[in-house]
């Protein structure tokens, strides 16, 4: 399978037909069934739209993204397509409307081949709360491909389309990314339109880009970034022109490498991987400064009560009256609301929304979310001083490689601690990307983050290629 | 000795074209679930944007209640279920509302008290549910979204309100400045003005707080008051009888002529409001507060007082001539071309209004211009007909439309007032009347009234009073 670029050339120079293209594509997909990666593969849609753009590429017609195939995480919205969030609670749910992201990959030719499974409504990082079923990692077949962008990383990992969107909430793109050994990265918030995402948590949430290559998610990127009036919390700012200003070369910069991060829970395989990419950074010249963000510890608990609270209110809507799971043997309303939600929703669901509940509750609201609204804005500012002194933060994605199959589905608590060093980059906005940075001695894929600044993706970007690079 | 303690909460629907958070328009009427789109379904992935027109309704009608603006504001989730809430929580204004400390003067004079308006803040409609009970097309409970992110402000007093006549008065009040500002139709029947009321007990001269409870379902100001009446009876009784008032929520119910219990206030729900992630701050710039505070109508106090001073009407006069703008504006447009205005504004207070109830049309549909009612004014004024006259002609006016000047040409009613011709009719009475004369010149000047009227008579009511008063004395006093 081809990186977009190539397989962009390809296309655009009419060596194949986009056409073929599809319909090789839709046949690896189906081979790969036993990773139980795609919720629905729209073969007749793909195939009709690759005649059209195969007629607009012989006309000079066609858009950037033509030759470009993406799968789609099912947490967002493709008109007329089914929506599960990977729940029962919208097994049979078809959105009517696409979701901002969806319509300007479409409007540049991209072809949307279908839904990837996920952790259900991209609440856990093993993709084993799918109620679907959990997707496998093509690395390693016995181990979690991580989540909840579970689906969209073991797309791109197993060779089965050149890119996929995910969604990030808490490290949900960037850590399977790093499970599975490809690239991902969540943008600042605000920088792509969450219109036609599945609310988790509204203010951590951003759909962001999956793919082998920096250059690939650069280019997908600058095609989804811009501001949207449909999303009010969408940003005002220009969107460079990732594809082609990432080919300027990332100098003379400043890395802050936070000393919390390094403690005795991180794996020692990864730590080394990490250390040995900062030294060769060194050795090229990069400043290296080691750093403290004595707050940055807090990081997981704000996140599990603001996040929580959020989602308890955003997956309110999911009560059998309308749309969805409807309990068939309710007698009164209360009932209706109860079984629904008791059929339709996931152990770790429930969990979360009763967490987030009882923070909000009257007399818990202050100890609980008005605090951690506090010490979120502590955060926030301490990483943004930072970046006062340094350019980039470098850290791990994940304290361990990626671990098996239900390995931790009996300790929720330990679960929630694999997303330590990717949940800061939510609690401030930050641009985040995965880069592949090596593989354990048991050649289980590693990744690297690079954490820039508020609205600055495109250094990110820059610093990305460059380790990339080393990679090689 | 108990008296009463009120508060009321109005939610009032803003005039808006379309919806507070989608393109959806905002209308009362259609089909049901036809102003409908997946933002207002609240179906997965959709996002709240903010109408600014609702945003400069709300500011007019803060202004309007003088209330403090606040630059920033926070929009929050109230979170409950509900089969008419879609999205399982309501985009409302919590802890930082977007205007506070206004208020509102009862009724339309200068002496009245003023209620406090403690806090105003912008949300968003539900929608409706229609239930079999009482609807007998229907077997199920129905929904109805159309309602469904419709604008509204809610508009919260201070517990100032001291009887259901006040509380009566406060809504009406209310209302004509809502009207007067043009933010909402404040239409009771489509429920786009629906007002909820606490009341508490506390013995007079005492600081101390009585239990209150919570009066729903009040369908019209005229239920307001006796729903309140009902209450502040039942709690009176309950106290003097040495019982306590439970806090609850009430409802009236027009047909048992009593309230009903809703729930009570200790198993009320939690609604665990936060803010709203999905829309940033409210930021109102002072400029912009500034403009539209400037651009507010004239409002019914100034009204009333620039009517005293231009136009040297009664203060009850001016009170019910600004009542709305429409009548104001009205008696403005006729006034214009009239010399008499305290006769004009009477004419209007009594004739019209009484015309208008009858026929049950509005000012605003009154066929006849403001410019054909001075015309009749300066009529009765100049003499030319009499009070009598002027009924059966604006009778007649409001038949055909004409003005009062055709219809006089064209029917002769008009008064005789020539004194020429009234000689002559006074002097055909006197010679027919030989001994009513000789009474008078014997000293009985009350006979003097039976002449008149038998000339009156003779004329079909059309002598001008005055002239035929004066001539009749002179010819009695003068033929010998």
């Amino acid at each position: 399978m081809l990186d977009i670029l190539a397989s962009l050339n390809q296309i655009q120079s009419r060596k194949r037909s986009l056409e073929s293209l599809v319909a090789d594509t839709i046949n690896g997909i189906r081979s790969g069934d036993e990773f139980n990666i795609f919720l629905d593969i729209y073969e007749d849609n793909s195939l009709a739209k690759a005649v059209e753009i195969d007629i607009k590429i012989e006309q000079g017609t066609a858009g950037k993204l033509a030759g470009c195939i993406i799968a789609v995480k099912d947490n967002i919205c493709v008109s007329g397509q089914k929506l599960t969030c990977g729940s029962k609670a919208l097994e049979k749910y078809i959105t009517p409307y696409s979701a901002t992201v969806i319509k300007k990959l479409e409007d540049e030719d991209a072809i949307v081949i279908g839904k990837t499974n996920m952790d259900e409504f991209a609440m856990g990082s093993s993709n084993e709360h799918s109620y679907f079923g959990p997707v496998r990692n093509p690395d390693a077949p016995d181990r979690v491909p991580g989540g909840s962008s579970g689906g969209s990383a073991a797309a791109v990992a197993g060779n089965f389309v050149p890119v996929s969107l995910g969604s990030d909430t808490g490290g949900s793109i960037r850590q399977p990314a790093a499970f599975c050994g490809i690239c991902g990265m969540k943008p600042s918030y605000g920088r792509v339109s969450r219109y036609g995402l599945t609310a988790f948590a509204s203010s951590f949430d951003q759909i962001g880009p999956m793919a082998r290559t920096v250059d690939d998610i650069s280019l997908i990127l600058e095609v989804i970034s811009g501001y949207d009036p449909a999303d009010s919390t969408s940003i005002r700012a220009d969107v460079p022109e990732y594809s082609a200003e990432i080919m300027n070369e990332q100098k003379d910069m400043t890395i802050g490498i936070p000393k919390e991060f390094f403690n005795e829970e991180l794996d020692s395989e990864i730590r080394n991987a990490i250390e040995s990419k900062i030294e060769q950074l060194a050795s090229d010249g990069t400043r290296i400064e080691e750093i403290s963000l004595p707050h940055i510890t807090c990081s997981a608990a704000v996140y599990y009560i603001l996040g929580n609270a959020e989602a308890s209110s955003n997956l309110a809507r999911y009560d059998g009256i309308r749309y969805g799971c409807c309990a068939e043997n309710a007698e009164e309303l209360e009932a209706v609301y109860s079984k629904s939600r008791a059929e339709g929703f996931g152990e770790e669901v429930k969990r979360r929304i009763i967490l987030g509940t009882y923070v909000l509750s009257a007399g818990y609201y202050e100890e609980y979310y008005g605090k951690a609204q506090m010490v979120r804005k502590m955060i926030a500012e301490e990483l943004n001083d930072t970046f006062n002194k340094v350019d980039f933060i470098i850290s791990p994605v994940t304290p361990t490689p990626p671990f098996r199959l239900g390995e931790k589905t009996d300790e929720p608590l330990n679960m929630y601690l694999n997303d330590i060093f990717t949940i800061p980059a939510n609690l401030a906005g930050l641009p985040a990307l995965s880069v592949p940075c090596g593989t354990t001695s048991g050649r289980l894929p590693v990744g690297l983050q690079i954490m820039g600044r508020y609205c600055d993706d495109l250094s990110v970007l820059k610093l990305g290629k460059l380790i990339e690079r080393y990679n090689k | 000795m108990y008296i009463p303690v009120i508060g009321i909460e109005t939610h009032v629907q803003l005039k808006t074209e379309t919806k507070i958070f989608c393109g959806c328009a905002n209308r009362y009427g259609n089909a049901p679930n036809t102003l409908v789109c997946p933002v207002c379904l609240g179906l997965p992935g959709t996002l709240p944007v903010l109408n600014e027109y609702a945003v400069e309704l709300a500011v007019k009608t803060a202004s309007a209640l003088g209330c403090t603006i606040s630059n920033k504001s926070v929009f929050a989730r109230k979170n409950y279920f509900y089969p008419d809430l879609p999205k399982g929580y309501q985009i409302s204004q919590y802890d930082e509302p977007m205007a506070k400390d206004g208020w509102l003067r009862l009724s339309g004079h200068r002496t009245e008290k003023k209620i406090r308006i403690s806090r105003i803040h912008l949300e968003e409609d539900a929608g409706k549910m229609l239930h079999p009970e009482g609807n007998i097309e229907i077997s199920e409970s129905r929904i109805d979204l159309n309602r469904c992110g419709v604008p509204l402000v809610e508009i919260v007093t201070e517990p100032d309100i001291g009887s259901p006549q006040e509380a009566y008065e406060y809504l009406s009040r209310l209302r004509q400045i809502l009207l007067y500002i043009g933010v909402s139709d404040c239409s009771m029947e489509e429920g786009s003005l629906r007002c909820d009321a606490n009341i508490s007990m506390k013995i007079k001269g005492s600081d101390l707080m009585g239990q209150r409870t919570e009066l729903k379902n009040l369908n019209s100001f005229k239920f307001v008051k006796k729903a309140l009446e009902f209450e502040i009876n039942r709690q009176s009784e309950l106290l003097s009888n040495g019982e306590k008032v439970i806090p609850e929520t009430l409802a009236w119910d027009e047909t048992l002529s009593g309230i009903v219990k809703l729930r009570s206030k200790e198993t009320s729900e939690d609604y665990r409001y936060f803010p709203e992630p999905d829309l940033i701050q409210l930021t109102l710039k002072d400029q912009d507060i500034k403009r539209i505070r400037s651009e507010l109508p004239e409002l019914p106090d100034q009204k009333r007082e620039r009517f005293i001073s231009d136009y040297g009407i009664p203060e009850n006069n001016a009170a019910a001539l600004t009542s709305t703008i429409e009548l104001a504006e009205y008696f403005e447009e006729a006034a214009s071309h009239c010399t008499d205005n305290k006769k004009l504004s009477d004419w209007i207070l009594s004739e019209i209004l009484n015309i208008l109830r009858e026929n049950r049309v509005s000012i605003k549909e009154f066929r006849i211009s403001p410019e054909k009612t001075a015309g009749l004014v300066e009529l009765i004024g100049s003499g030319r007909i009499s009070g009598r006259i002027a009924k059966d002609l604006f009778r007649e006016m409001v038949r055909s439309g004409n003005s009062a000047e055709k219809i006089l040409s064209d029917s002769g009613l008009e008064l005789i007032s020539d004194p020429v011709d009234l000689e002559k009719i006074i002097e055909d009475v006197l010679g027919s009347s030989p001994e009513e004369v000789l009474s008078y010149k014997n000293g009985n000047v009350k006979i003097i009234g039976f002449l008149i009227g038998k000339a009156m008579k003779e004329t079909n009511g059309k002598a001008d009073p005055v002239l035929l008063n004066k001539i009749m004395k002179e010819k009695l006093d003068n033929c010998t």
